[in-house]
């Protein structure tokens, strides 16, 4: 039952900011800077839906439904689709010029934040088909952890980019630290088990020494 | 050309003698050069380009009233114009002169203005965030207000202040910024032509999102400076402690002066997006904001990446 709402919602929302973005282009109801408006459109759609990406795991523990699990690809990959939206309105509005882009990256942090957390999302994109991951088997995770650093450097981007008004660059952040920190346990959980095999041999070497 | 100077100022009060000297032999060498080789048409179109005549149209009355930074009425663009009209009461006005001058007084604002005569100046105006309009503005010049009040000698800086009414502006119950809203001219800063209190927009009464019902233009400068519903001008001997320059003094300088060549620490200033180009559309930013002849001389001397 909820995994027969599960789809049309994911591909709801994913689509949502896309409708309204060319709903107000079509009705003239952009602001009457467009550039920046489809621009800052786009960024908040990719940290939605990157925040939405990484809620699915901690809804999956705390609701013990494993088929929410089924959401997050479909939801990490339409935040790459508006982060490519993102990056090249920002290369046209860079006139698609080498230099002037490379000056912005090099010169402006918060614009290195951003580039970079758009490269860290170019791999992830990449390796998201059932074929990537049976190919890299345990190391397609330690990959698709860069979720995480993209996910903090998206928000740094924006909390940069704003002149004085914060507040909803903080929410986003804050949002992001509550998701982060529900998996402290499990972090430290999983850090205690990998750990110990490996305690145990040396415990064994040094009985041998002692021996 | 762009600007219309008032009829009353002769130009060599408003182009600094040795620019004014520059001009003669430059002249000079251009017939030289004209009469040799390259020939009067050249030369003329060489020098509408090295003027800056981009084509300077004026933007829609929507563009202009619907795109504002007024962060007394929230920090969107759009917020103002949603916001504004209804909230702000702009009658009675009254505007208080006083400071180091000998008129002080709380002035009408109809008197105010009423005493002036009415000019009309379609400048350029620079965001500091990079974007651009071109906006056709009635006013007054500051320079009557201030030549009126008789400004004493020690007086060497001018404050203007925006309502403090968060009944009224709503933006204020929030501290985005430390309000009111303040910002301040150098003397001759204020006393120039170019420097413009405003009261309308096409003609048409200047809209509350705008900065009703009076509000400062310096053309030459960010935007940030041109403080709107000013309820106070004072006169005083210390460079006045500006609103952006208290909130963040690494970013917004007191002078602001539009500069190609000095960045804001986060974002480039070299270009700039004048509402309602084209997409993926952007001008060379021009010092001075396209002023620099007739306000360059001020500067003169000054470490402008200090005292940006």
């Amino acid at each position: 039952m909820l995994r027969r709402v599960l789809k049309p919602a994911v591909w709801t929302g994913g689509l949502l900011p896309m409708v309204l973005l060319v709903t107000a282009g079509v009705t003239g109801t952009l602001e009457a800077d467009p550039v920046k408006d489809i621009t800052h459109r786009t960024g908040k759609a990719v940290l939605v839906l990157l925040l939405c990406t990484l809620a699915v795991s901690p809804v999956r523990r705390i609701s013990g439904w494993n088929g929410v699990i089924a959401a997050r690809r479909p939801l990490g990959l339409f935040a790459f689709f508006y982060a490519v939206l993102h990056f090249f309105i920002y290369l046209g509005d860079q006139a698609f010029a080498p230099a002037y882009i490379v000056a912005d990256v090099v010169k402006h942090p918060y614009v290195t934040a951003g580039f970079t957390a758009f490269c860290l999302l170019v791999p992830l994109a990449l390796t998201s088909t059932k074929a990537s991951i049976r190919r890299l088997g345990p190391r397609w995770v330690k990959l698709h952890r860069l979720v995480y650093a993209a996910a903090v450097l998206g928000v740094i981007h924006f909390l940069w980019s704003v002149k004085k008004d914060v507040r909803e660059p903080l929410v986003y952040a804050a949002v992001l630290a509550v998701l982060l920190a529900i998996r402290i346990p499990a972090w430290l959980e999983q850090r205690r088990k990998t750990k110990s095999p490996r305690r145990a041999p040396a415990g064994v070497r040094s009985g041998a020494t002692a021996a | 050309m762009l600007i219309r100077r008032p009829d009353d100022i002769p130009s060599s009060e408003i182009t600094p003698e040795r620019d004014y000297l520059d001009r003669r032999r430059f002249l000079g060498t251009a017939a030289a050069a004209a009469l040799s080789a390259a020939g009067a048409s050249t030369l003329l179109g060489a020098c509408t380009v090295a003027e800056g005549a981009q084509d300077d149209e004026p933007n829609s009355w929507e563009q202009i009233t619907s795109y504002n930074n007024f962060y007394e009425y929230g920090t969107g663009k759009e917020d103002p114009a949603a916001n504004a009209p209804g909230k702000l009461r702009v009658r009675p006005w009254t505007v208080l002169v006083d400071g180091l001058c000998a008129r002080p007084g709380r002035y009408a604002l109809d008197d105010l203005v009423r005493a002036s005569q009415t000019v009309h100046r379609t400048y350029r105006f620079r965001c500091v965030e990079a974007w651009s309009m071109v906006i056709p503005w009635d006013g007054i010049p500051l320079r009557d207000v201030v030549t009126r009040a008789q400004p004493q000698p020690s007086a060497k800086f001018v404050e203007f202040t925006t309502l403090l009414d968060p009944e009224q502006m709503p933006g204020q119950r929030r501290s985005v910024l430390d309000w009111p809203y303040v910002e301040g001219l150098r003397m001759d800063e204020a006393m120039h032509p170019l420097t413009l209190l405003a009261t309308g927009i096409y003609g048409r009464p200047l809209p509350a999102q705008n900065g009703a019902p009076l509000r400062l233009v310096v053309p030459w400068k960010y935007g940030f400076k041109s403080i709107k519903s000013i309820v106070r001008i004072r006169f005083t001997a210390q460079q006045p402690q500006t609103a952006w320059n208290r909130a963040a003094a690494n970013e917004y300088g007191f002078y602001a002066n539009v500069n190609p060549a000095v960045d804001h620490p986060r974002w480039s200033q070299a270009r700039e997006r004048r509402i309602g180009d084209g997409w993926f559309k952007r001008r060379a930013t021009l010092p001075f904001n396209g002023y620099a002849g007739q306000v360059a001389g001020l500067y003169r001397g000054m470490d402008l990446r200090r005292y940006f």
